[in-house]
């Protein structure tokens, strides 16, 4: 292996980094699984795909630029109040516009509020996040008229997916529509990743002290990839509401943010597939555990993560790249 | 006679009651080799960081060419051509030796910010990483992540990273530190194979390293400049000798 590093040139060299492996495509090609084997569970693989983007969207920042955030949810549910706004009082239902009106509300907020989080570091701006999130929550409780307050927002409508597909009870459209977007966004994700932008993003992860040093304005950086990933969160609040056809307040408060971070850590922050598979453990033992001790689920996922935090510092993914590693070399 | 590649006028600069930097007037002409030597807590590292932005000034300016560069952020100075190295390993020690390099050059072609395309596509900037790793005989090594690199090869990668923004002064502060004895030759050569239209300022210890490389000497003792001059001028100098055999009693 490290003779044929040597001999290849630096341009295939990386080429080869960027390229799919076979394991992603027999991922991909699982994802499909439920509409044959479960179909009974179309609607939790829905609500799985949809925080798997949310978690995706919080791993650019968290997991590449390195910037911890505790108020993610507070872009989900601008996205997710712009979906069905636009549906329950204006009565446009189109679910394809919908989720590009959530990622240009989501968006256009992540960027304002961008320049106070580019700022500051650290705990600062962790709770500079948090802040941002309380502020957004309460805002969306106390405009009861508009949100419909802690009673949730009724009357949205979606229309049928591209005119045709109508949402069924089953949650096969649903399904469909969610995997569908996520997969578009994940290699929009993924493209980003192996981009000189994404490595200007690790650069700034590894050491932002040398970031200035070689020339780059870590602040430029930060701003754009805050704005792109609360633009992808909202789009995943936009298909909550749209398949679900409600909002409610907790789509963008503190526990919702905190979850999304547990996902995240769970499945390996840093690595594109850390947040879906974070998504699908967390949701998969949340649905199981809750069937069993509803009020007490927390605590196993309290355990879990204490374990994962422990052993496993990058997560399930970092665990079994190390062990796929340690067996290899043997 | 043209500008001098770097200088400062009047720079201080004080923490409290401590004074850092007093009234440092200094200037590089293009291509010189400066060495910049002095006890312990002279000021040196904090001159490096005066001048690359990384510290403000309380009064003075810095000047790279004709261009006062006094108010611009580090980054814009690095843009202007004024590069550093650092004495403690400052590094991306998650990227390997070829990513962090084409990340400084893409920063300085300025497609750092593109998000569509593939690094991989970038043949040029990817070429042109791999040959500043070449120069400092780092072709071997540079797809090995730099957290696993052997520490004297951590040490050239500083120095590639700041070749890589294509710097015109280049400030080296303490490239050799750490490093045995016996392989501080090899860095310190690497160094002085650098084209001859950059101008260079390094700090360093070890004064046959110093009177071997520098063509001019700047003695900096208590936050200001004590003396300056050419090696043999800096070599017969009492003063001088005063200062590092400790004999002034500072520290």
């Amino acid at each position: 292996m490290a003779l044929a590093e040597n001999t290849m040139t630096p341009q295939r060299y990386l080429q080869r980094l960027s390229r799919w492996r076979p394991i992603e495509i027999a991922f991909w090609l699982a994802t499909l699984l439920p509409f044959v084997l479960l179909p009974n569970y179309l609607s939790l693989a829905s609500q799985i795909a949809i925080a798997a983007l949310f978690a995706l969207s919080l791993d650019l920042i968290l997991g590449y630029a390195g910037i911890v955030s505790l108020g993610h949810a507070a872009f989900f549910g601008v996205g997710a109040y712009t979906a069905g706004l636009l549906s329950a009082k204006l009565g446009w239902g189109e679910p394809l516009t919908g989720l590009l009106a959530a990622a240009v509300v989501a968006g256009a907020v992540g960027y304002a509020t961008s320049f106070i989080i580019a700022r500051f570091r650290h705990l600062a701006r962790i709770m500079l996040t948090l802040g941002f999130g309380l502020l957004l929550a309460e805002l969306a409780n106390s405009a009861g008229w508009l949100t419909g307050g802690v009673d949730g927002l009724q009357g949205i409508h979606t229309w049928p997916l591209l005119g045709v597909f109508k949402f069924d009870l089953y949650g096969y459209v649903a399904y469909a529509y969610s995997l569908a977007v996520l997969f578009i966004l994940f290699l929009g994700a993924r493209r980003l990743i192996n981009s000189p932008f994404g490595l200007a993003l690790r650069g700034i992860r590894e050491n932002a002290v040398r970031m200035p040093a070689i020339g780059a304005s870590s602040r430029v950086h930060l701003q754009m990839i805050y704005t792109i990933a609360a633009a992808i969160a909202g789009i995943a609040g936009a298909l909550l509401a749209e398949t679900t056809e409600t909002v409610s307040l907790d789509s963008l408060g503190f526990e919702r943010s905190a979850e999304i971070v547990v996902m995240l850590v769970l499945g390996g922050a840093g690595r594109l597939y850390g947040g879906l598979i974070g998504a699908i453990l967390f949701m998969v033992a949340r649905d199981q555990f809750s069937g069993i001790q509803p009020q007490y689920w927390y605590f196993w996922i309290g355990i879990l993560l204490i374990i994962v935090v422990i052993f496993l510092p990058n997560g399930m993914l970092g665990g079994a790249a190390k062990i796929y590693e340690r067996w290899r070399k043997r | 006679m043209s500008a001098p590649a770097l200088s400062t006028r009047a720079l201080a600069k004080s923490f409290g009651s401590l004074v850092v930097a007093r009234d440092i007037e200094i200037s590089l002409p293009v291509g010189a080799r400066y060495a910049l030597i002095g006890p312990n807590g002279a000021g040196k590292t904090t001159l490096i960081n005066l001048m690359t932005g990384m510290l403000s000034p309380n009064a003075g300016k810095i000047f790279l060419g004709e261009e006062d560069i006094t108010a611009l952020e580090p980054q814009d100075r690095v843009r202007r051509g004024l590069a550093r190295t650092f004495q403690i390993n400052t590094l991306f020690p998650g990227l390997n030796a070829l990513e962090a390099v084409t990340l400084a050059v893409a920063e300085r072609r300025g497609i750092a910010g593109q998000f569509w395309k593939n690094v991989a596509e970038h043949k040029e900037a990817i070429e042109e990483a791999y040959e500043i790793l070449l120069k400092l005989r780092l072709g071997d090594d540079c797809y090995q992540v730099t957290r696993e690199l052997p520490y004297g090869r951590q040490r050239l990668l500083e120095i590639a990273l700041a070749l890589a923004t294509k710097p015109k002064v280049l400030l080296l502060d303490e490239p050799a530190a750490g490093v045995p004895q016996d392989e501080s030759g090899d860095i310190f050569e690497a160094v002085a194979s650098l084209s001859g239209d950059l101008t260079l300022l390094f700090i360093e210890h070890d004064m046959h390293v110093v009177f071997r490389f520098a063509t001019h000497i700047i003695v900096l003792v208590g936050g200001g400049v004590f003396t300056q001059g050419s090696p043999a001028q800096i070599a017969a100098d009492p003063g001088v000798r005063e200062v590092y055999l400790g004999t002034r009693g500072h520290g």
